[in-house]
């Protein structure tokens, strides 16, 4: 009895110490199995319709072309390989311009009898109305919008996801402007990070050194609205003097604030990895001669290099999945960044500030959550590289 | 003094600045958040709800709140963590498994945490129906601090020294018995600090809680685990950006980061006396 109660509480640890690795997969399933679905859903709004006469060769057209037709850069039915015809518009957010409200009914009760004489009248419109006002037996047909491609995706250069009729979902401006603040931050805080790790490692008596740590770590601990809140009210203010902008919330003080929470990152591994250089290789060096900073810079730091890549590598990580700070300073503009002194918005950003307004299921939601597939194939990719990195030098 | 001297003393001189600079970074950011924030504290900050559009008033439904979110994720987090650890260190050989589980451990904790807001809001809200729902963030972050808890348990029993095993064995007793009676004990203090690191962590997450549990505005205090909260750092971030009157909502603002520094400040010197504490008793 004794045993079998036993052997049920070893079974309790060994199923607790499962509950990481299971994490990790559902993390997995869930956000790939939602991100995923952005792929199979039109980009079309939700609820509503494009439709042709029915006489009209075209029965697809792809996402961008609508956009461009929309904005008045595609005039022609030709360019969408049709008749060379020019496009005829209705789109239901000029209903005015087409029908009178006695003729729709206040309530849109009559837009289907209506819409079903305009598509069959025009034999060159494209119509774009609510779904539940598609007349029954319609007389034109309707336009099937393509769902977006990978490609599209990872290189569409707007991100407009609640852009009417159709969404455009390009995580370029996103992406690049999530590398190019954490470039910036990882080059801020680069030289501070050595530098306090050499100091605290290899220069500084044991004494400093235990009061060094501690502050290294409590910046650690600061939370990231609290480092937003410091960077909006001191960092972006302050930028916005310097350089004579109209707006401070620009890049570069995303860059600032995240250098800072790279920093303790940076530091603690990098420390470690410089720790771990056997002494026996500093007395050698030492023995020949050598300066404590030749020791430092020809002995200890290259057989260190690989930990110290690590902590950057992991800072780099930090950077890339950190959400509110970043949110609160760098003016969220989902532009192409082409300067540090630009708004820009980042992956973690766009899903914060986004997701609470996208509907449930929709492919805005889904979109999101292909950020956050991206975000979590990136740093995991960062972490794993990391750790091999890691093990490799503690088995020499 | 030789050139090579001079070098020398120049280069570990800007080293030693930079590290200074880095010391004094985080003392303006203290310094300036407690120099604004500390005016803001009175007890009818501590103790009222937001009044007037969040520009008046106190912050007492997100303190509540978020001291639901720590019991809530520990409750959760620390045994499952402490198990984890304890099996990770006292009964896994060395080997792929074992490397596994600790790769896995170390991926976990660098998901960023809008990841874990996703999956919490994927798994836990909706999936699960639980809703935005204290239930919903405290999992959320119960899963966020785990690692954190077990690799601090697994360091602090790595810490015990094998002679007290192999004594505890020696006298008759099972592995089970000598973890429960002899090793836990002694690794317990230094477990705890895994548990004070967290709360420091659980009270300042934001990006997880955004979409699982975190209310804009509700000034009455929960009824159930179903129910939403205000929280100290959705609270900060709310009053920063979108307030209705952020000029006016400044002090209030300055009052809450002032509280979160304060919570973290106090949970990491704990941790650390904690520590020493332990390492030279240790070590006597």
């Amino acid at each position: 009895m004794k045993k079998i109660i036993e052997k049920i509480q070893v079974g309790i640890l060994a199923g607790s110490s499962l509950v990481t690795s299971l994490t990790v997969l559902l993390i997995i399933v869930f956000l790939f199995k939602e991100g995923i679905g952005m792929f199979n859903k039109s980009q079309l709004e939700e609820g509503y319709v494009l439709t042709v006469n029915a006489s009209n060769p075209v029965s697809e057209i792809d996402a961008t072309s609508i956009k461009n037709v929309f904005d008045q850069n595609i005039t022609n039915w030709k360019q969408l390989g049709g008749k060379d015809e020019e496009i005829n518009l209705f789109s239901i957010d000029d209903l005015s311009n087409f029908y009178s409200d006695e003729q729709v009914g206040s309530d849109l009760e009559y837009l289907d009898t209506c819409m079903n004489d305009y598509v069959k009248n025009h034999e060159n419109t494209l119509a774009y109305f609510p779904r539940k006002n598609l007349p029954k037996n319609f007389h034109g047909k309707e336009i099937q919008v393509g769902s977006i491609s990978v490609y599209n995706f990872v290189k569409g250069k707007d991100w407009l996801p609640s852009a009417r009729p159709v969404a455009q979902m390009g995580v370029l401006p996103l992406l690049l402007g999530t590398l190019w603040v954490s470039l910036g931050a990882i080059l801020l805080a680069l030289p501070f990070g050595l530098a306090c790790a050499i100091y605290m490692a290899e220069i500084a008596h044991p004494r400093v050194r235990k009061i060094l740590k501690p502050i290294i770590e409590l910046l650690a601990g600061i939370p990231s609205v609290v480092y937003g809140f410091f960077g909006l009210i001191v960092i972006v203010p302050l930028i916005q003097k310097l350089f004579h902008l109209d707006v401070g919330e620009t890049a570069l003080a995303g860059s600032i604030v995240l250098g800072i929470m790279a920093l303790p990152t940076i530091v603690s591994i990098a420390e470690d990895a410089i720790r771990n250089v056997p002494n026996t290789m500093r007395e050698a060096s030492l023995a020949m001669g050598a300066s404590q900073w030749q020791t430092i810079h020809k002995v200890v730091l290259p057989y260190a290099k690989s930990g110290i890549l690590a902590g950057i590598v992991l800072g780099i990580g930090r950077a890339v999945g950190e959400t509110m700070a970043v949110l609160m300073v760098t003016g969220n503009a989902a532009n192409i960044p082409h300067s540090y002194l630009q708004p820009v918005r980042t992956i973690p950003a766009t899903i914060a500030a986004e997701l609470g307004e996208a509907s449930y299921g929709g492919l805005h939601f889904k979109a999101l959550f292909a950020l956050g597939c991206i975000l979590f194939l990136f740093t995991m990719i960062l972490n794993i590289y990391v750790q091999l990195v890691l093990k490799k030098k503690r088995v020499k | 003094m030789n050139k090579k001297a001079l070098i020398q003393q120049i280069i570990f001189w800007t080293f030693r600045i930079m590290s200074i600079m880095v010391v004094i970074l985080l003392f303006a950011i203290l310094y300036f958040i407690t120099i604004r924030g500390a005016q803001a504290i009175s007890w009818d900050f501590l103790t009222k709800s937001p009044e007037e559009g969040m520009v008046k008033g106190g912050i007492f439904p997100a303190i509540i709140g978020t001291l639901y979110l720590i019991a809530g994720s520990l409750i959760f987090a620390f045994p499952i963590g402490v198990f984890s650890g304890i099996y990770l260190n006292e009964y896994l050989k060395d080997g792929k498994l074992k490397s596994f589980i600790q790769l896995m451990t170390n991926n976990l904790a660098g998901v960023p945490s809008i990841v874990f807001g996703l999956f919490g809001m994927a798994l836990f809200v909706n999936r699960l129906h639980f809703g935005d729902s204290i239930l919903a963030g405290s999992l959320t972050l119960g899963l966020l601090v785990l690692p954190i808890i077990i690799r601090t348990t697994e360091e602090s029993l790595k810490s015990v020294d094998d002679s007290y095993r192999l004594a505890s064995y020696a006298m008759g007793a099972t592995k089970l018995y000598t973890i429960k009676k002899v090793i836990l004990p002694l690794a317990f203090p230094n477990v705890i600090t895994g548990i004070i690191l967290s709360i420091g962590r659980v009270s300042g997450e934001t990006a997880a809680i955004l979409f699982t549990v975190a209310a804009y505005f509700l000034p009455k205090l929960p009824h159930s685990i179903f129910d939403q909260v205000m929280a100290l750092p959705y609270h900060l971030y709310v009053l920063t950006t979108s307030g209705t009157n952020i000029e006016a909502s400044r002090p209030v603002a300055y009052g809450t980061a002032f509280v979160l520094v304060f919570i973290v400040l106090v949970t990491n010197v704990i941790a650390n006396l904690i520590r020493n504490y332990f390492n030279k008793k240790y070590k006597a």
